[in-house]
């Protein structure tokens, strides 16, 4: 038997990841994936597509309610256990760091799960860490725009030249063991404060 | 400054984790040379996984909880052991202003009674089925919860069978109030706040609670791997010494206001401080302008209730037993037995000189008044712990309750 041959459910409001996940499922050759964004009606979706393998994200508070559903014969034709092997401990460390959880109908092969889980897994990281890289971005815009502020405070009120300001909050932020961005701030509030806008 | 010990604790975003997040918030575990890291969670199901895989070392947890960890009923199941209990009582069940005008007809009236109440229920219950109606839904949190386990006892008692004559689902606390509105579910067993929750909506009537269908029962416990409590008896002692502290804090009428105001913060439950009132007060409005004083609606301290009771664990497993969740065998009883531990309570405690109860069981449901018993060092003051339906479980005589269990 293919792995395309597996039907595999991806459960996850988050819809960027979790079409993430379905293209690296496709370009793995799994042609039976598909998508919920909605936990509403979810008993009779999993009993319509009875899925071999279900993954599921972990910041999802309906987790109680779908293991309960797994455990239930009327919703789901064959009992459900979560990963394939207990004995699996790094993998089921990795997914749960993640943020990934799967549930895999008993009775699968290891190999052939296994496969799956790591696609998810280093899946997740890579919409974690392109989540934190975009957060980044956005944090350190928003520093240099408030740099750019208390900079302008500073020329104005103590007639520097911008390298100059520059300098001074550079040189205050080591002095004090902050960031420069946290002085700047700390600037542009007290003159907010001080009613010295700019 | 570093800390003696770092313990990671997991919690849900409930009101009955009070004890665990007021041990970390206002001093108590620095005091005990511990820094506490309290993580949020969306589920008992993540609470579970990183309890079993080591990012929680401890967790606030549904007290039938670690029985199913260490029984194996759960995936990723891992020995896990109570020490601790976090409190007595605090839930209710709600029903939806529909159910509660069909009880009405039937007789039932806003005081709470739980007999009157099931009585109502079962008559409208039965009028339903003979009008060929769908079968009322009811919701809980989780299948091995406290609230599972009460909702099904006090439907059995009034002769609803909670298998054949409704159906039981499972929803997340926060979503009940809004399932209900929705008409997804009819009613529901849950904590605080979230049924003053659907009382403030309008959309819902709480009809009975917790503590009058056995009072002073169990509800969440401290959780911990025991694989770490075996790995570090100084830090769990020192931890539940805070706890201690903390538990008396929060009992104290005093603190009401501040430890509202802790809960209500974004990182804890977010929700406003007077909606927290009720579970603190024991005064509920029940719907309808209805006002309700409850003693011992929750106790965070009193009636030893940070105790963790084997017969709490034992009485939890008969009804795991009685709804079909596992089978009674001598090696089931055992771990069940096993899971709670009040051993590591009183060696824990000892030193604070404070009344430790001499037991480790107690016979439920045969305290008819509040009664002050011998304990080690100052007074204790237990129950009273009756059944709504009178009956008693005699921890001794677990063959026999089990017998006498029936559906409905």
């Amino acid at each position: 038997m293919s792995t395309g041959s597996l039907t595999i459910l991806v459960i996850d409001e988050n819809r960027i990841r979790a079409s993430i996940i379905e293209a690296g499922l496709r370009d793995a050759g799994h042609r039976h994936v598909t998508v919920v964004h909605d936990v509403a009606g979810i008993a009779r979706r999993i009993a319509e597509i009875e899925p071999d393998v279900i993954v599921i994200d972990l910041e999802n508070p309906n987790r109680d309610m779908l293991e309960n559903m797994f455990q239930l014969s009327r919703a789901v034709k064959r009992p459900i256990a979560m990963f394939v092997d207990r004995s699996d401990q790094a993998s089921i460390e990795a997914a749960v760091d993640a943020g990934v959880s799967a549930y895999v109908v008993d009775g699968l092969k290891k190999e052939r799960i296994k496969p799956i889980l790591d696609m998810a897994i280093s899946r997740f990281n890579a919409f974690s860490r392109m989540a934190r890289e975009l957060e980044e971005a956005r944090s350190e815009l928003e520093n240099r725009k408030v740099i750019d502020r208390a900079k302008g405070i500073l020329m104005k009120s103590r007639g520097l030249s911008e390298e100059a300001a520059y300098t001074l909050l550079r040189k205050t932020a080591m002095n004090q063991n902050r960031k420069i961005a946290d002085i700047a701030q700390s600037l542009v509030t007290a003159a907010g404060l001080l009613g010295e806008g700019e | 400054m570093s800390m003696a010990h770092e313990i990671t604790a997991g919690f849900m975003p409930l009101f009955d984790s009070a004890v665990l997040v007021a041990a970390g918030e206002m001093g108590f575990a620095a005091r005990e040379g511990i820094e506490l890291k309290l993580q949020r969670e969306t589920s008992w199901a993540n609470i579970r996984d990183r309890i079993a895989i080591g990012h929680f070392d401890v967790a606030h947890m549904l007290g039938p909880m670690p029985l199913a960890c260490s029984l194996g009923l759960t995936p990723l199941a891992s020995d896990t052991i109570v020490p601790f209990s976090l409190g007595l009582g605090g839930n209710c069940i709600t029903v939806s202003n529909a159910v509660w005008d069909g009880m009405a007809a039937h007789g039932a009236v806003a005081d709470l009674d739980p007999a009157r109440a099931g009585t109502a229920l079962g008559a409208l219950v039965r009028e339903r089925a003979a009008s060929g109606r769908e079968p009322l839904r009811f919701a809980v949190v989780h299948p091995h919860s406290g609230h599972n386990y009460e909702l099904r006892y006090w439907l059995a008692a009034c002769g609803i069978d909670p298998d054949r004559d409704i159906e039981i689902v499972i929803v997340p606390p926060p979503f009940m109030a809004d399932a209900l509105s929705a008409g997804r579910i009819d009613g529901y067993c849950v904590g605080e706040p979230w049924n003053s929750a659907s009382v403030a909506a309008g959309t819902g009537r709480i009809v009975t609670v917790k503590a009058l269908l056995w009072r002073n029962s169990p509800e969440k416990v401290l959780g911990v791997r025991k694989a770490w409590a075996e790995e570090h008896p100084d830090a769990l002692a020192a931890l539940l010494r805070a706890l201690y502290h903390s538990a008396r804090w929060c009992q104290d009428p005093a603190n009401r206001g501040e430890l509202a105001a802790l809960m209500a913060r974004p990182g804890f439950l977010g929700q406003p401080e007077a909606i927290q009132m009720p579970a603190l007060t024991g005064r509920l409005q029940l719907g309808g302008g209805v006002e309700r004083s409850v003693e011992d609606f929750f106790l965070p301290f009193d009636k030893a209730a940070n105790f963790p009771w084997k017969s709490h664990a034992l009485w939890f497993y008969t009804q795991m037993v009685r709804w079909g969740q596992l089978p009674h065998t001598p090696q089931n009883l055992a771990i069940a037995r096993d899971c709670y531990r009040p051993d590591l309570y009183r060696s824990a405690l000892k030193p604070l000189g404070v009344a430790l109860p001499g037991a480790n069981a107690k016979v439920e449901g045969a305290l008819k008044v509040a009664t002050p018993v011998g304990s080690a060092g100052a007074s204790l003051v237990l129950g009273p712990d009756g059944f709504f339906d009178g009956q008693i479980f005699d921890p001794d005589r677990i063959d026999a309750y089990i017998a006498g269990q029936k559906n409905a």
